[in-house]
């Protein structure tokens, strides 16, 4: 692997047909999906899915966030009865699981999946098929989960399920096997997620773009999946464990029998706080995306923040315990932990900096992104300062657990997930659909959302500071806590407006936004250079990169241009796309990608079918499931699925040919 | 591979991937971002039996398990992976009778180890229920028994496709990833078995 | 947030008034000072951190607005210009990272001297810390057991510990992890199942404060309260005396009554009356139920009607808790009441 940053000109040069028109409708008719039923549900076009997991995550948001309306009606008032109490354990306890897990991450995967192989000049991710059943075992995990609701006991014991209350001595129902079986079922699916994205990341980046010029946006995902690959193996540990104890009887969590109740919290938290970092590190890539176009200048200091992803994905498992603070740890480890939690704030400092930095020296354009990506800043700095306020021990005590952490995280995670994910639907809607979005609705539902979420979540700070514990169903008048309930709940009604609002203008620009043009922002990445929506290989020809602002630097012609001259390489052989070296991006030669296929989705639903056999202790479904899910996998697997070396040639020829390796049936 | 190449072998010819190069296949990354994945499985696994372990006077609560049968069942693991390092290197020359016996091999010692996991179980003293040290040396080799299972699998699902032909050379992704699997899970025994068996010894 | 200081004094005359502040700010011991001045040092800080990012925020925004277009040629020229200046990189690392780095070690140098200064809570698992404590809480759902070792007293619910003297308190608990938060006096401490936490806690003030569970224990989490009653070494010790001696024997006939139809009716089962055969376990000792400042932990004031109701339906007030609705004449109600008020 030489250092040689500029790739030999054009390895498939061979393969260049004359006619730039006939070029393309090869590439079409390598491409594209059929748009029947069979297409839809054997695609594994990372677009398609890229799309379908924002819509699904988008769903989740509206369900969990409903939940939170309902709880924010139970608290306006006090002694409210609108709720039992298990009702409201039930709510809060799936609001914040389909939050972090159906939608927060999963509305990434969305963006990273629409653009992460549009961002690093590819035409597809490194493992498609796996692509489109992770996105099917998302669906089906998040309708496991939420299915738990239609029967009335969904998972009551907090996102963060502390055991002995949910073991079977305290919790008997169906509710947390629901919570266990289904959070496991996601795991899969998210793992398989982060690691196509590293694979992609590492092998499929366009000739030229060495690390050092990858997008930010690419460099945060390839953090948070990073940090995803080591952090759900301890919550897969935790559920296991919990699941076997509840359902086998083993003393995993069980004093009396040796275990150890807090060893859950510890393998949680080794999850939960990278986890933390793996919502809001992509976001942040969205918002360094965005500030820069909008400042019409590149990011300030790259390279800071670059490092600071990846530190702060790195210092994320060394924080879990400040969680803990009030377990009756020793006084060296709460230190301990306390001093890293200190040190984890350190790498949002300089993206911070990078941020105001790039809008100090830029000049703002405000569009409606903008916006929301200051409105972001504003929340985020709010929440970062609560989260060091928290970190300190002596000052967590009286904190933790009560409605003032509950403010820290909502600023946190409102701020640096939905803003910079609102942010983003604005700025890639264009893409993503070739039409504008409004900009006057857009700029109204800002201003709704943002003091929306402020009237929503500030009074929770002062409701902490008055002592108002988290997860209570309700609370005795006359405490200090009446003015702030009603306040809070008023906000959750104004921060719903906001949201009907940004729906209204989704689907009123589907309907009739003004056509968007391939740049409508004049942005400086790769997925500007191609058509709105872009075509289904992507890339007619597949860039050669020569700086961090492509289309800047370069100019969209050069990318673009597939008779222009330019080197690049036109691969109309199959589905192909360039593999890469992993530092430096020199060409290695051609990946072959497979095609449509239905095993993802077979695989999945097996999988559905077991994790439901094991729902419902059928021992026939759950074998049947077992069953279907090696045959599934073997039948992926088993006759051309492989795109390594040495794959014979394909003829060339004119006429409709099928694309590589999707004989699978 | 140069350009020059490329269009002496025709118009359909491409560089293969990684030839000359020392890159890899996007397939032997993905594996190994697997077994990443996989490693911090069995991390958490072992930290969470270390866990209780530092937390208990007396650990393992019934005494260190016996070596009779798992001190000659590890070593017909790691000879499984010397059959499996043989099937791999056969493929690679394409030498297809060695590709087949050696997959048949490692298939033949794996399911042995499985059996003879089996009668450990079977002849052991103390359930899963017994207390949380049954519950982790259970959960802990039946980890790792399951992961035998699943490389089992994926070894005679290889071994079909060498049967009918698939793996000329040069397109041995899926028995180089196979083996790297299977090395992968009798590294992970070596650890289990120390933590498990010899450091309660000690 | 906080209630005025003459309304406390106000209330803190009245008997069996429940406290009406939870207040880390409101603090009367010396742990929640500490976290109290902590934390009013830390909203300083954070508003003085936040102006100064506001105004890095707001005056580019201000200054520069109507300056940019979408323009391609601009953001080129800009690449051009500014690529990774080194003054750029100097700035955001002395914003970014130095100057952060500087507030966030004096804070944690500050936060530490505080943590220990407060001595407390020296929270470490420790089996054997029950024997030595002054005072052992053992959680349930949802109510405090709360028993004094070494003065044989057994109470529910309500801690009294002489004003200004260190009180070594041992938790655990019964069934599921709940967390001991009085925040008047002090931080939180968790009652994790199969260890036992030692805390201090010290009032500087006599009076009456409210602690609660802050660890989500169930559906009844919100109604798990509790009183800590400090008061001068000789109350206390009279406190101690009297819950120590077994119930007053019922000698009024609604009161023999009403511990005729508590052994009828079942009560008994659950809840132990000292120097009577009522031994039941489950829940609260009721030997000196009428000298509790609240009732069903803290959810209720101890008068007579609230104590008439929850007898009679203790489903409707804390719905989901433990103890059942039993079906009673209004006779035997009020005849219960009359016991229970008997029990000084």
């Amino acid at each position: 692997m030489a250092t040689r940053v500029e790739p030999t000109p054009a390895p498939a040069g061979a393969a260049r047909p004359t006619d730039p028109r006939e070029a393309v409708e090869r590439l079409r008719w390598i491409w594209e999906t059929p748009r029947t039923l069979a297409g839809a549900l054997t695609t594994v076009d990372h677009k398609t899915i890229g799309i379908r997991y924002l819509w699904t995550a988008a769903f989740f948001f509206v369900l969990a966030g409903a939940d939170a309306a309902l709880m924010r009606v139970q608290l306006a008032h006090a002694d409210s009865r609108f709720l039992s109490p298990e009702a409201y354990d039930q709510l809060f306890s799936m609001h914040g699981t389909a939050m972090i897990f159906l939608y927060a991450s999963p509305v990434l995967s969305g963006f990273s999946n629409y653009l992460v192989p549009l961002l690093i000049g590819s035409r597809d991710m490194a493992f498609p098929r796996l692509n489109a059943f992770s996105y099917w075992s998302f669906l089906f995990a998040g309708c496991f989960l939420y299915g738990s609701i239609l029967v009335g006991q969904a998972p009551d014991g907090g996102w963060f399920a502390y055991v002995p209350l949910t073991t079977r001595a305290y919790s008997p129902g169906p509710n947390l096997d629901f919570y266990a079986l289904g959070l496991l079922f996601l795991t899969i699916s998210t793992t398989v997620g982060a690691a196509n994205f590293i694979v992609s990341i590492a092998k499929l980046r366009a000739p030229g773009m060495s690390i050092n010029r990858m997008p930010i946006y690419v460099w945060s995902t390839l953090s948070a999946s990073v940090a995803m690959v080591f952090a759900l193996p301890s919550l897969t540990v935790a559920l296991v464990f919990l699941e076997l104890d509840r359902r086998y009887a083993t003393h995993f969590f069980d004093p009396q029998g040796g275990g150890s109740a807090l060893l859950w919290q510890h393998l949680f938290w080794v999850f939960g706080h990278p986890w933390v970092y793996v919502v809001v590190l992509p976001a942040f890539g969205i918002v360094s995306t965005i500030i820069p176009t909008f400042c019409r200048r590149p990011l300030a200091a790259y390279t800071l923040v670059a490092l600071a992803s990846v530190s702060v994905a790195i210092f994320g498992f060394g924080v879990w315990a400040h969680h803990m603070f009030t377990t009756g740890m020793s006084a060296m480890a709460t230190s301990f932990f306390s001093a890293a939690s200190m040190t984890v704030s350190l790498p949002s400092g300089i993206a911070t900096a990078s941020w105001l930095t790039t809008i100090w020296f830029g000049k703002p354009v405000y569009k409606t992104p903008f916006l929301y990506c200051i409105g972001f800043l504003l929340l985020f700095v709010i929440g970062g300062l609560s989260g060091v306020m928290t970190g300190l021990v002596a000052f967590d005590r009286q904190v933790t657990d009560t409605y003032f952490v509950v403010a820290h995280l909502h600023y946190v995670l409102v701020g640096a997930n939905v803003f910079p994910v609102l942010a983003g639907v604005h700025y890639w809607f264009p893409k993503f659909t070739g039409k504008m979005m409004h900009e006057g609705l857009g700029k109204l539902s800002f201003w709704v959302l943002f003091v929306g979420a402020n009237v929503l979540f500030w009074p929770m700070h002062h409701l902490g500071l008055a002592g108002m514990p988290r997860r209570v169903y309700t609370y005795a008048p006359g405490m200090g806590l009446d003015a702030g309930n009603f306040w809070s709940t008023i906000g959750a009604a104004i921060f719903s407006v906001g949201f009907l609002i940004f729906v209204a203008n989704v689907v009123r620009s589907l309907a009739g936004g003004e056509p968007a043009g391939d740049n409508p922002w004049g942005a400086s990445t790769l997925e500007w250079s191609v058509s709105s929506p872009p075509p289904a290989y992507n890339f007619a020809r597949i860039p050669t990169v020569r700086g961090r602002e492509p289309l800047w630097e370069q100019g969209a012609d050069e990318i673009a241009a597939l008779d222009s001259g330019a080197r690049g390489a036109t691969l109309l052989e199959g589905r192909e796309t360039l593999g890469t070296t992993v530092m430096d991006a020199a060409d290695e030669g051609i990946m072959h990608m497979p095609g449509d296929s239905p095993w993802p989705l077979a695989l999945a639903a097996a999988l559905a079918l077991l994790f439901w056999g094991l729902m419902l202790r059928g021992f026939w479904p759950s074998l049947l499931g077992v069953v279907a899910t090696v045959f599934a996998l073997g039948a992926w697997f088993w006759p051309a699925g492989h795109h390594g070396p040495g794959v014979p040639p394909r003829r060339g020829g004119a006429g409709r040919e099928p694309a590589y390796g999707g004989g699978a049936a | 591979m140069t350009t020059a190449d490329a269009q002496a072998a025709g118009p359909p010819a491409r560089p293969p991937l990684s030839a000359g190069r020392g890159g890899h296949d996007v397939g032997w990354w993905g594996m190994m971002v697997l077994l990443a994945t996989e490693a911090a499985l069995f991390s958490y696994l072992l930290g969470s039996y270390f866990y209780l372990a530092v937390q208990h006077p007396t650990w393992p609560t019934i005494g260190a398990p016996p070596l009779a049968l798992v001190a000659p069942n590890t070593a017909l693991l790691v000879a499984s992976s010397g059959a499996a390092w043989w099937a791999d290197r056969s493929a690679d020359r394409g030498n297809r009778v060695g590709l087949i016996a050696g997959l048949a091999l490692t298939i033949v010692m794996g399911a042995v180890f499985l059996g003879v996991q089996g009668l450990e179980w079977s002849r052991a003293d103390f359930r899963p229920q017994t207390d949380a040290y049954g519950s982790m040396f259970y959960t802990i080799t039946g980890f790792h028994g399951a992961h035998v299972l699943a490389g089992l699998l994926a070894l005679g699902h290889t071994l079909l496709r060498a049967i009918t032909g698939a793996f000329p050379p040069g397109r041995t992704l899926a028995v180089n990833n196979t083996v790297l699997y299977w090395h992968f899970v009798d590294v992970v025994w070596l650890v289990v078995f120390t933590s498990l068996y010899l450091a309660p010894r000690f | 947030m906080i209630a005025p200081r003459s309304t406390l004094a106000l209330l803190a005359l009245l008997p069996r008034q429940v406290p009406t502040t939870l207040s880390i700010f409101a603090a009367r011991g010396r742990a929640a000072m500490e976290s109290a001045a902590l934390g009013w040092g830390l909203i300083v800080i954070s508003v003085i951190v936040f102006l100064i990012f506001l105004g890095f925020l707001a005056l580019p925004l201000w200054r520069n607005r109507g300056r940019g277009d979408l323009s391609m040629a601009g953001a080129a020229q800009a690449v051009r210009d500014q690529h990774d200046h080194p003054d750029e990189i100097r700035g955001i690392l002395l914003l970014g990272l130095a100057l952060p780095a500087l507030v966030l070690a004096a804070v944690f140098v500050w936060s530490t001297i505080k943590t220990s200064a407060q001595a407390q809570p020296f929270a470490v698992n420790d089996p054997d810390a029950s024997e030595r404590a002054d005072a052992v809480v053992i959680g349930h759902q949802w109510w405090w057991e709360v028993r004094y070792p070494r003065d044989g007293v057994l109470t529910a619910n309500e801690l009294h510990v002489p004003v200004g003297r260190r009180v070594r308190i041992a938790l655990s608990t019964e069934d599921v992890n709940h967390s001991f938060w009085v925040p008047q006096l002090a931080g939180k401490t968790d009652l994790v199942a199969g260890q036992v936490n030692t805390i201090w806690l010290e009032a500087d003030t006599a009076g009456t404060y409210y602690g609660e569970c802050a660890e989500f224990c169930g559906p009844q989490h919100a109604h798990m309260g509790f009183t800590v009653v400090a008061e001068s070494p000789a109350d206390y010790a009279d406190w101690l005396a009297t819950q120590h001696a077994p119930a007053v024997p019922a000698t009024q006939p609604e009161v023999q009554a009403g511990r005729a139809a508590f052994a009828s009716l079942g009560c008994a089962g659950c809840h132990a009356v000292r120097g009577t055969v009522f031994q039941g376990r489950a829940g609260p000792d009721l030997t000196h139920l009428a000298s509790r400042a609240t009732l069903a932990a803290g959810t209720l004031p101890n008068t007579r009607g609230d104590l008439a109701g929850w007898v009679a339906d203790p489903q409707r007030v804390k719905p989901g808790n433990r103890m059942p609705v039993v079906a009673m004449s209004g006779t035997d109600l009020q005849a219960v009441v009359a016991y229970l008020e008997s029990l000084h």
